[in-house]
């Protein structure tokens, strides 16, 4: 008999981490630095202005694009920031975090067998939503450039039918970001074989040693960006779910088609709490990110010191180590370390077989949880040469 | 604010080596950067935030914040009352205030008796103080920053992409 799922979805590679995740869950007193989202809660005032808002019976709809109110906010935003000019209007659309926006992205411009370059290790979701669309997603391998794509990678990887890029800068699982000569080498690659370029630049605030630069900032590239950003990290948001996607109109009038048809609109109360957030949650951010710096220093120094090798991550609250010495694989070494010790951290194959030997720390945790999982991976280690007892 | 008093101020106990790390310098420098904030008497001193409210203590302290109004004396201003009125050890805080009254006075004691004794037999009877208003303390929700409440239940779930 034929399945009653459809065989696309039953294409889709299932997560193959699934088992370790469920075995986390069900553990007591681990100590988690497999956390995607930042340890703090949502700084009052924001908190407080979705309060609000509920008690000022705001519960309806808005428009599909989302409270003007909230577009214009974020356009401000933009252009104090970076000098980027979006019209609130006909450029921007809220979306149900960055997430929401990426499926609208790819379904707008994709047709099918359409490929899409995705450098990896890669956030996961973009692999599985370019196949969801109708492409074909296509990894370039960046771990011999230390995670970073590079001109020379990208202008291998390009063939007739490749449509479009996304990538993630500051990068989740890696931390890596680029600055902005490394953009531009980029964008000129993609600019000559005129692609598309989607950014998702949720974790843009937290970048540390240099200026973030929006893809769309660099010169000629507006009309070919989709820019995609979010309320999430930089203001400990993750649960609101409220993102945004700005780009050329058409790209947006064909991303709100599918938007009015599947969501409607974002929360009223999310997005009012965001208006807020833009108000007066700036000085939060950059609270937040100072403790965060301070953490990567701590979290990347010591995983040096004990002989798992990593890069200094530019951005993110990710370090991504390499285990390749300990002669486990990042499953084995995640699973051991979880059972014997009880810290929990991702495998690095989670984000595309690439990730083999590697695995993804997050520093969006207490000092004191870090510097005890820190203690416990030392002691992991040192029985793994040891005692030979793998 | 320098990062190094930002740090410690979260947490007094964090190590100048962790803090070494954190900053990126060397352990050396970061001590004594320390000892110089404390010899000019940025950092006083380092103690525990204490929730008192927890303490199954009989005893436990009551505390009153007590406005006071003062006849500022001639070259001296506030200074010289002031000081009269903080070196009591029943005085916990001492500030002098803009608005009707001039000084704010917070003292501990063991009971409401023996706070009201020391309003009644030290500070109001201090020359220059024309009059005092005591408020007892009933409960604590923050205080200095912290939120007196235990550790909040982990929300977050285990992990996450």
């Amino acid at each position: 008999m034929d399945s009653l799922i459809s065989k696309k979805v039953q294409q889709m590679q299932p997560s193959g981490i699934r088992a370790f995740f469920d075995l986390v869950l069900g553990m007591e007193d681990v100590i988690s630095l497999g956390v995607g989202e930042p340890d703090f809660v949502t700084p009052w005032p924001i908190r407080e202005a979705g309060i609000y808002s509920l008690e000022q019976g705001f519960t309806s709809y808005t428009s599909n694009k989302g409270l003007y109110k909230l577009r214009l906010s974020i356009s401000r935003f933009l252009k104090r920031s970076y000098g980027l000019d979006y019209c609130p209007d006909e450029e921007m659309l809220i979306t149900v975090g960055v997430s929401e926006a990426v499926d609208l992205a790819l379904r707008a411009i994709l047709n099918p067998q359409d490929k899409v370059i995705i450098p990896a290790p890669s956030y996961v979701s973009f692999g599985p939503l370019v196949g969801l669309a109708g492409g074909v997603p296509l990894y370039i391998d960046t771990v011999k450039s230390g995670f970073k794509l590079t001109p020379g990678l990208l202008e291998r990887a390009i063939d007739k039918k490749v449509k479009a890029m996304i990538f993630n800068y500051p990068a989740n699982p890696t931390g890596v970001s680029y600055t902005r000569g490394e953009l531009e080498a980029i964008e000129r690659v993609l600019a000559r074989h005129k692609l598309f370029c989607i950014t998702d630049e949720v974790y843009g605030d937290l970048t540390y040693d240099f200026e973030h630069t929006p893809f769309s900032t660099l010169p000629g590239a507006k009309g070919q960006t989709l820019y995609l950003n979010g309320f999430s990290k930089s203001y400990a948001m993750t649960g609101w779910r409220v993102g945004f996607a700005c780009g050329p109109q058409e790209v947006i009038a064909a991303m709100t088609k599918i938007h009015q048809y599947t969501i409607m609109c974002v929360s009223i109360t999310a997005q009012m709490a965001a208006c807020e957030a833009l108000h007066s949650g700036r000085k939060s951010v950059e609270e937040m990110k100072r403790e965060y710096r301070r953490r990567r220093e701590l979290v990347v120094g010591e995983l040096n010191r004990l002989g798992l090798s990593c890069h200094h991550p530019e951005g993110a609250f990710y370090a991504f180590p390499s285990i390749k010495n300990t002669g486990l694989s990042s499953m084995d070494f995640c699973r051991q370390l979880l059972k014997r010790h009880k810290v929990a951290v991702v495998p690095g194959t989670a984000f595309g077989q690439c990730g083999e030997g590697y695995i993804r720390i997050s520093y969006a945790s207490s000092l004191e949880d870090l510097k005890e999982a820190l203690r416990r991976i030392e002691f992991f280690l040192s029985s793994l040469t040891g005692g030979g007892n793998v | 604010m320098d990062e190094i008093l930002e740090i410690l101020e979260k947490e007094a106990r964090t190590t100048p080596e962790d803090i070494a790390k954190m900053l990126k310098k060397k352990p050396q420098a970061i001590k004594e950067a320390i000892k110089k904030l404390e010899k000019e008497g940025v950092i006083l001193r380092y103690k525990a935030v204490i929730n008192k409210g927890l303490i199954r203590d009989e005893d436990s302290n009551v505390r009153a914040l007590i406005e006071v109004n003062i006849v500022p004396q001639k070259d001296a201003g506030f200074d010289r009352i002031a000081e009269r009125i903080y070196s009591f050890p029943e005085v916990s805080s001492c500030y002098l205030i803009s608005g009707t009254y001039d000084l704010l006075v917070v003292v501990e004691g063991k009971n409401i008796h023996s706070v009201s004794n020391f309003i009644a037999e030290k500070l109001s009877c201090l020359e220059n103080v024309r009059g005092t208003v005591t408020h007892f303390l009933l409960k604590k929700y923050k205080e200095d920053g912290v939120i007196l409440k235990h550790r909040e239940e982990q929300k977050r779930i285990a992990i996450s992409y």
